[in-house]
């Protein structure tokens, strides 16, 4: 039985045990779809509602699912809610859907959902199960906006579409690949010297 | 309960409910999602024709070849072709002239290449004044007897593209899907 207090569950996902930072869970849609802040911003918005709902049902029906097929129930929830989320967006904000491309469909497969209903949703109860997956979400989407916040104004000049100087000045790998494994590794370098300065 | 029922009780039932629940869903956002792909079609069509005419649909089979016409002439035809590339199916609006001669446009509608590669077929970010540059050399380029690329060269013939340089088979496959997809569609109304 847990003693912490329920709201650290929250918390914990925003920093202590953020799951790109600290955990480096979900990697991946992190680098691919980071190029810009509108992009970041919807896929950890979906990826958090996925989490949400999965964590919710996973939690509520713990003690029905047998463990030996726990891992293809937790799939078939998480599918679920993918396909609800990706079918919303096609339906209501198809560009936004496009320029996301096969990246919401692949939240099935982004470890931290599945990794938080194997260590968590399924082992809690459904308060602790909800704040834990709210916590991680969040945690999630912060960290993805910062990121691709750092890219697209580095990368293109802009933020949110909103030019803020010429693309002509902008540092185009930021836009790439290559830029998203740099400033992903200088954001977790930076979590690592934060957190080592605390409990110095 | 006897371990194994309850395992196959379980499972059944969440798929169940998984399937019905995906299932109403996909019946309510269909027409949406089918209402923004043909908004896309459309205004693709548009994009490949000239301006001013009025087009009409002709079926052949599942193949929809849209008819434009201006003051009661045909002055060209445009329709979907596709095939694939490097690694991913391609999708290309094109119109073309009323003998099938010469393109009129084209427009890339879906493809997923390699990132900063082969995605330079639809924009191509280090050409920043005509990021669209490769599918807007097909206007105007003849297609009797084929449409053919150069490399690191510029075209000499009036049926020839410049392939981009590091792309060169989603390049190649794009001249390969416009040669087929026009003469199938020239076969098609009998042309």
């Amino acid at each position: 039985m847990n003693k912490k207090p329920a709201i650290q569950e929250f918390i914990k996902g925003l920093w202590d045990e953020n799951p790109v930072l600290v955990q480096l869970l979900g990697l991946c849609p992190t680098l691919a779809v980071t190029s810009t802040a509108e992009n970041g911003l919807a896929m950890g918005l979906a990826a958090t509602f996925v989490l949400v709902c999965s964590s919710l049902l996973v939690s509520m029906f713990r003690k029905v699912i047998p463990s030996q097929v726990r891992i293809a129930a937790f799939i078939v929830i998480i599918a679920t809610f993918v396909t609800i989320a990706d079918r919303f967006l096609a339906a209501f904000v198809p560009d936004i859907s496009k320029s996301l491309g096969p990246f919401i469909p692949l939240i099935i497969v982004n470890c931290m959902i599945l990794g938080r209903q194997e260590a968590f949703a399924s082992k809690n109860g459904i308060w602790r199960s909800l704040l834990d997956a709210l916590g991680m979400g969040t945690g999630f989407t912060l960290t993805l906006l910062v990121l691709s916040s750092i890219r697209e104004i580095l990368g293109a000049g802009t933020w949110f579409g909103l030019t803020l100087f010429s693309g002509e000045y902008a540092w185009g790998v930021m836009a790439l690949a290559p830029g998203a494994f740099i400033t992903l590794g200088c954001l977790i370098a930076a979590a690592n010297l934060i957190n080592e300065r605390r409990k110095a | 309960m006897n371990n194994t029922a309850k395992i196959i009780i379980v499972l059944t039932i969440i798929t169940i409910i998984s399937g019905g629940v995906l299932a109403v869903l996909d019946a309510y956002t269909k027409p949406r999602i089918d209402a923004y792909q043909n908004k896309l079609k459309n205004e693709a069509v548009a994009q490949v024709l000239p301006g001013g005419v009025k087009t009409d649909v002709i079926e052949k089979g599942d193949k929809l070849i849209y008819e434009a016409t201006k003051n009661g002439t045909v002055v060209g035809y445009a329709f979907q072709v596709s095939g694939g590339g490097y690694q991913s199916e391609l999708v290309i609006m094109v119109g073309v002239t009323a003998d099938f001669s010469e393109i009129i446009g084209t427009k890339m509608i879906a493809q997923v290449e390699t990132p900063g590669l082969g995605t330079k077929i639809e924009d191509d970010p280090s050409k920043k004044d005509d990021p669209g540059w490769f599918m807007n050399q097909f206007k105007g380029v003849r297609t009797v007897p084929a449409i053919s690329y150069v490399k690191n060269a510029k075209p000499s013939k009036a049926t020839e593209i410049e392939a981009i340089t590091g792309a060169t088979i989603s390049s190649a496959a794009v001249v390969d899907i416009l040669n087929n997809g026009i003469k199938e569609a020239k076969a098609l109304l009998n042309k």
